[in-house]
């Protein structure tokens, strides 16, 4: 049945644009998982590894025990449970046993009575290790001695890749990849690795209930999952370990897998007192994982009339010392690699290996960014190679509904990739600015390094897409639980992370419209009131809440009419079920493998000092496919700032390692966008129902970081005509050093 | 040491230890969390505050360095419960996401405002560029300022 009949538009049944938390948070009362304080509260500090591989010999904590103010120092032979944790593989130790994988890996952690005394005492406690030769070439991994020699993502339906340090090996083949056309492209390409680098730090704080179990009040992106994994270590059952979403600063995919909460939990329930953890920032850049760096091999293939013909790819994505969600990252970069264009016969090899590089997971994007940096880059020089305006070839070959992913699966929702080109590219470009004018608007900037000469101008385009929701058979759903009392009023339960994308005002928006009245408050998100509503990732939470609290309201509304009086009811909410790729071909082996799809094109100006490497990015313009946008101010902050994500990579965000080990921990050295690096964005909201979802909705979060990356370099190559294959670009590449 | 600090117009005293930053003194011993702490590095702004009306970042400021001199916060913004315009704009034009860098951005778009009343869009940029933003892509902020001018 669809349930996209009945619409819901900003102001239907929400006042304003004004976020329900937005008065607390201008005010400073908003409690972050950072803010927050209990009575006899203690502070947990980290043991971490300076090596990024090393075989532990002895750790000793016993003058570590002995200062002030500590209350217990634990290692791995204090994890009272199973002794490793993972995502979706159980691969990575609580703390480490006998051997650290990556610079900064936990060894071994810390309760005092005050910050110092804690940071004092881990610094006391002596681990001794053996360093041993990193594995850091992921080119090479597969060839070196095995980081995981249990192969822990091996036997889970992929294909059978034996060679070591192999996370996960995967082909996607379709027609006839060695079909010829009468021009063909190759290039090769890399991503560096980026950070979420969300402005609140990894924090929380643990409290022991005093019967054995612990409450957990954490920022993160899916409290069941952080349940589900911190329950068996703590040698726990699920009930006594209760998640409560905590105030969440930013998370872009960075706070999917477990950083304090066994830690801080550990501590609690052996000291019998609430322990707070609260990383630095030098400390964050270890505490989660990052965007997987990337090597891309491509090579198009077309007809002198600008079809494609044949794709061949190889992608590399570096995994880093765990598996986290790696597995469905490369899914997704093989999935997505060709962009959202028809393709006949395609071949992409995908792999995903262990090194002792930082650990890489989910960020906005996942795997789909560095596909589409490279893809396009390949559309555009068809579109050279072939003499074809770029824009009429990406319309000539766009993906749209019937047509087919490399995947075999049908396009069956709402694509609407030529409608998005065709008016991205109809956005009215700014003029150029006239010389001479302030620093500030050249590049360089307030720096004052040039007064125009040198300065080019270019313009770059690129369209991106990315799928919606869980995929290749993953149990994906959302729970909800309303309230109703006999006063009318209704108390809605979701365990739906509002990380800041705001989806707490989808919730109460759709619960308003549905039982017809505002008297509707949103309880904050736990394990202990509500189940699972799964990850506010993969732009998959609105679409899925709305589902979810559409279906508790309308059954709550029913019970009350059978019965009367106060309801309490609960309802879980799935997407259409999707099925795994076959292993050999990574073709669908029934329906569809990804749920839905969402299109975005973008068009940028940009200026470049090509003397000194410095760039300006100008204006942006995008079209992006949003289904119904429930909340149009919503939409576009997802917009502008996915975007500002993607310029990030392409110009400045790198974390640099040496043998493993982070050269840039901080702000200082590790630079995002500022005011200054941004240029205004044109968001042109494409307004298409997605078929499959509740009031046609779709995730809007990731389609901008995807493309935004591709076309932010496509202006720079405008502007220098340098085919610059790697980002983020640097000065040198664009001056030709 | 002991330290008196006049905090949002009173007078607030503390036992801090030599090294303590005025951001920790706010944070954990004031019960004034409003001021994040999102670098400690004075990169990021989130941490912004008024040192006898000059804009600083908190954590580069030693608590004993503020000894008997004047500290606005966040918290002191708004009026007996009605926001300051600067806050009542972010709120207003979408400029809150996640929020953290929040309270830095308006106690330095609000002492802008104070120095230039009708700032351009590059005076605005360029003031704030001391503050980071992860979520909104700083457009919505700029909208805001210009809000809160108006208002």
């Amino acid at each position: 049945m669809s349930t996209a009949t009945r619409t819901l538009r900003p102001g239907h049944a929400l006042p304003s644009t004004r976020r329900a938390d937005a008065a607390p948070k201008v005010t400073g009362e908003f409690a972050y998982s950072s803010d927050l304080h209990a009575a006899g509260m203690l502070w947990g500090q980290t043991v971490r590894s300076p090596h990024a591989h090393a075989r532990i010999l002895g750790i000793d904590v016993v003058q570590a025990r002995a200062m002030p103010g500590v209350h217990a120092v634990l290692t791995h032979e204090d994890v009272p449970g199973q002794k490793t944790y993972g995502l979706e593989f159980a691969d990575q130790p609580v703390l480490a046993i006998d051997r650290v994988r990556y610079f900064g890996e936990a060894v071994a952690i810390v309760a005092a009575e005050e910050p110092e005394q804690a940071r004092r005492a881990a610094a006391a406690v002596r681990v001794e290790y053996e360093p041993l030769e990193p594995v850091t070439d992921p080119e090479q991994a597969a060839e070196m001695a095995p980081l995981h020699p249990d192969r822990p993502t091996m036997g889970h339906g992929f294909r059978d890749d034996a060679r070591p340090n192999v996370v996960r090996s995967m082909v996607i083949r379709r027609g006839d990849p060695d079909a010829e056309g009468d021009v063909a492209v190759e290039g090769v390409y890399e991503i560096g690795q980026q950070d979420q680098a969300f402005l609140g730090p990894e924090s929380g704080i643990a409290i022991p209930d005093g019967e054995g179990g612990v409450d957990i009040h954490v920022a993160t992106q899916w409290l069941h999952v952080d349940r589900d994994q911190a329950a068996p270590c703590l040698a726990l059952e699920p009930e006594q370990v209760r998640i409560h979403l905590a105030g969440v600063g930013g998370a872009f995919g960075g706070r999917e897998d477990l950083s304090m909460q066994i830690h801080a939990a550990m501590l609690a329930l052996r000291t019998g007192r609430p322990v707070k953890i609260v990383y630095n920032r030098e400390e964050s850049f270890v505490g989660h994982i990052h965007r997987h760096p990337a090597r891309i091999w491509a090579q198009h293939r077309a007809t002198r009339d600008g079809k494609l013909v044949a794709v061949r790819m190889r992608i590399l994505i570096d995994g880093g010392a765990y598996a986290s969600s790696s597995t469905a990252v490369i899914a997704n970069a093989c999935s997505f690699a060709v962009g959202p264009y028809a393709v006949d016969n395609v071949l992409v090899d995908g792999l995903a290996v262990y090194t002792n590089n930082p650990p890489c997971g989910a960020m906005r994007g996942f795997g789909a960014v560095q596909a589409c940096f490279a893809a396009e880059a390949q559309m555009d020089k068809l579109a050279t190679a072939l003499e074809i305006d770029s824009v009429e070839l990406r319309l000539l070959n766009a993906l749209e509904p019937g047509g087919m992913l490399p995947t075999g699966q049908v396009v069956t929702g709402s694509l609407p990739t030529r409608d998005v080109i065709r008016r991205a590219a109809a956005l009215p470009v700014p003029e150029p600015e006239e010389l001479p004018r302030e620093a500030i608007r050249l590049p360089g900037g307030a720096g004052n390094t040039t007064r125009g000469e040198g300065v080019r101008r270019g313009v770059g385009f690129a369209v991106g897409f990315k799928n919606i929701c869980y995929s290749e058979g993953f149990d994906d759903y959302c729970t909800a639980r309303v309230v109703l009392a006999e006063d009318g009023s209704a108390e809605v339960h979701c365990a739906a992370a509002d990380v800041g994308q705001g989806v707490s005002d989808v919730i109460l928006q759709v619960a308003r419209l549905e039982l017809g009245t505002d008297d509707v408050t949103l309880a904050s998100g736990s394990t202990a009131r509500v189940g699972s509503a799964g990850s506010a990732s993969s732009s998959r939470m609105t679409w899925m809440a709305a589902g979810a609290v559409q279906t508790a309201c309308r059954a709550a509304l029913d019970e009350r009419d059978r019965s009367g009086g106060a309801v309490d009811v609960e309802r879980i909410y799935r997407h259409p079920r999707t099925y795994p790729l076959d292993p050999e071909t990574g073709q669908i082996t029934d329906g569809r493998a990804h749920v839905a799809l969402a299109v975005a094109a973008m068009r940028v100006v940009a200026e470049v000092d090509v003397d000194l490497g410095l760039t300006r990015v100008v204006w942006i313009g995008t079209a992006q496919d949003v289904g119904n946008a429930l909340n149009r101010t919503a939409v576009e902050g997802q917009i502008e700032g996915g975007t500002a994500q993607g310029l990030g990579l392409a110009l400045m965000e790198e974390i640099q390692t040496r043998d493993g080990v982070i050269a840039n921990a901080s702000f200082t050295d590790y630079l995002i966008p500022t005011f200054l690096d941004m240029p205004p964005v044109v968001s042109d909201l494409v307004e298409e129902p997605e078929p499959d979802a509740p009031y046609g909705v779709k995730g809007v979060g990731e389609p901008p970081t995807v493309v935004s990356t591709a076309a932010i370099v496509a202006a720079l190559r405008d502007a220098t005509g340098r085919e610059l294959a790697r980002v983020p670009v640097r000065p040198d590449d664009i001056a030709g050093l | 040491m002991r330290v008196s600090i006049t905090v949002n117009g009173e007078v607030r005293e503390a036992e801090v230890w030599a090294g303590e930053s005025l951001l920790t003194t706010l944070r954990d011993r004031l019960d004034l969390p409003g001021s994040k702490n999102a670098c400690e590095q004075g990169e990021c702004g989130s941490c912004s505050v008024l040192l006898d009306d000059e804009l600083v970042c908190s954590c580069l400021v030693l608590a004993a360095q503020a000894d008997g001199h004047e500290v606005a916060t966040v918290e002191g913004l708004a009026d007996d419960g009605s926001l300051h315009p600067v806050q009542d704009a972010f709120a207003a034009t979408g400029a809150v996401q996640c929020g953290f860098c929040t309270p830095g951005f308006v106690v330095a778009a609000a002492d802008l405002l104070r120095r230039v009343p009708d700032p351009s869009d590059d005076e605005i940029r360029e003031a704030l560029s001391g503050n980071l933003c992860r979520c909104t892509g700083y457009q919505k902020i700029l909208d805001a300022v210009h809000l809160a001018v108006e208002r």
